[in-house]
């Protein structure tokens, strides 16, 4: 291995702005649409990466990337991959940083060992090996920043699915719509905790409407978080009660008793409004929803 | 009684549960099953193919249009794994017994909300619950 790899390094000391220059040329042919700034920002990290390589290569083997010496250039590639994954550039892009490096030393090793065909076949051999390898590490941590973008996407598509609406100075509601899942429930519920505790609200209530099934996962998951309302000191509703929801929820034996539970999402929030003392006034009307509050506080859904 | 129509459908992941609830609903409003009805079959299914989940590793659910002898139509479904069985039938269908983090309510509710409730079981070899709605 030392032929090669002090051949490398040799070449990397002696002439490492030749091969920086026609990398940079190379690069740029590959990556035609650059602006003016990711063109001088590519350039600037080509700079630093001959700068890691060429100390890197003068401390030992090529034929292991992952050893200790090689952090900085794996650094490097790991940076530059996520950038370029974050910002948009196709696997082809991104490798390309690496994979033009390599016409650009095989130029100038044909230079060097012009006379030797034997070495240059060699030392053209192990450049390439060594090479792919780091090929190879820029696309998985290409691949491994796509998979947290698109990840991250996918959580946030969930949070903006279920947005926690504030009602009142001190009411909060999260309306639910369509299946929930345990992922999303979980999400949904941990959002209403943290915006409790973000707006202080005395009351929260969370209307089920919109979702077709509640099966004894969903109730779990509603009765936890009603729990954990109380425990933050915020009363949690459950409103959006259908019929059809109500009669399936009896038969699972989930009890709700002790849940304050509200055929509409307007009737629990007036309960709310009414009970942090504000007075709603709609001629008449009050009678009969305490007489509602009174059956539902009775555990009747 | 008389198959009229049969369907299977894979429960592997959580998705495949979504799927089963959709495809059930499907086959209920095929049916003419109202909302009542959809509800507690639909409902009784996922309870089921969660268990089929979460307790026997995954399998299969067998979706069965199915006619009584007086013409009656009805939904018969059938959950169907290879896992690691049920000791204790009756224990497991008590309710709040679980071996998980549930409430212990899925089996036992799927048996209220169905018509017709068929359970079998044996420790190493698997379980097969089959439930029946009617129109
Ligand atoms: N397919 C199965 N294979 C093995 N064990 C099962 C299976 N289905 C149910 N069980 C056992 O029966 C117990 C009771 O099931 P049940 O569905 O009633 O409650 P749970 O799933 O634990 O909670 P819940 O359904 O209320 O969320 C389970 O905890 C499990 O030990
Ligand atoms: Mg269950």
């Amino acid at each position: 291995m030392s032929g090669p790899k002090s051949k490398l390094a040799e070449i990397l000391a002696k002439r490492e702005g030749d091969i920086t220059s026609a990398w940079l040329e190379l690069q740029a042919k590959d990556l035609k649409a650059l602006s003016a700034s990711e063109q001088m920002d590519t350039a600037r990290k080509s700079r630093q990466f001959m700068d890691a390589l060429k100390s890197a290569s003068r401390e030992g083997n090529l034929e292991d990337i992952a050893a200790v010496h090689w952090n900085p250039v794996r650094e490097l590639l790991s940076d530059l991959s996520a950038g370029r994954a974050k910002a948009g550039y196709s696997p082809v892009e991104t490798a390309s940083f690496v994979f033009s490096l390599k016409q650009a030393l095989f130029n100038i090793l044909r230079e060097e060992i012009a006379n030797d065909p034997a070495a240059l076949a060699d030392a053209v051999w192990q450049t390439t090996l060594f090479i792919d390898k780091l090929g190879l590490f820029t696309m998985e941590a290409f691949q491994k920043t796509r998979e947290d973008v698109i990840s991250r996407q996918q959580q946030e598509l969930l949070e903006l699915s279920t947005p926690v609406v504030r009602l009142w100075e001190n009411v909060l509601a999260l309306p639910l719509i369509g299946t929930l899942d345990s992922s999303r429930t979980q999400i949904v519920m941990q959002n209403l905790l943290d915006a409790i505790v973000a707006t202080r609200s005395d009351y929260a209530i969370i209307d089920i409407t919109g979702v077709p099934v509640v099966d004894t996962l969903v109730a779990q998951h509603l009765l936890k978080t009603v729990a954990a309302a109380r425990l933050m000191g915020a009363d949690c509703m459950i409103s959006g009660i259908r019929p059809q929801i109500a009669q399936t929820i009896i038969h699972l034996g989930v009890d709700l008793t002790g849940v304050i539970t509200k055929a509409t999402l307007a009737d629990a929030f007036a309960l709310a409004i009414r009970r942090s003392g504000f007075a709603v006034t709609k001629g008449g009307k009050e009678a009969k929803e305490t007489n509602e509050e009174k059956r539902s506080a009775a555990g009747a859904i | 009684m008389k198959l009229i129509s049969s369907e299977s459908v894979p429960v592997r992941t959580p998705e495949d549960i979504v799927a089963v609830r959709q495809a059930v609903r499907r086959k209920a409003v095929k049916l003419g099953f109202g909302l009542v009805d959809q509800t507690k079959v639909v409902t009784a299914s996922s309870e089921l193919a969660r268990n089929t989940l979460d307790y026997g590793g995954g399998g299969i659910v067998q979706l069965e249009i199915v006619e009584s002898e007086r013409s009656k139509s009805g939904l018969r479904l059938i959950f169907e794994d290879r896992g690691p069985g049920i000791p204790d039938i009756d224990l497991a269908l008590s309710d709040g017994y679980t071996t998980g983090a549930g409430m212990g309510l899925g089996l036992g509710g799927a048996k209220r909300l169905s018509h017709e409730f068929e359970i079998w079981s044996k420790p190493g070899e698997g379980t097969r619950v089959s439930i029946l709605r009617w129109k």
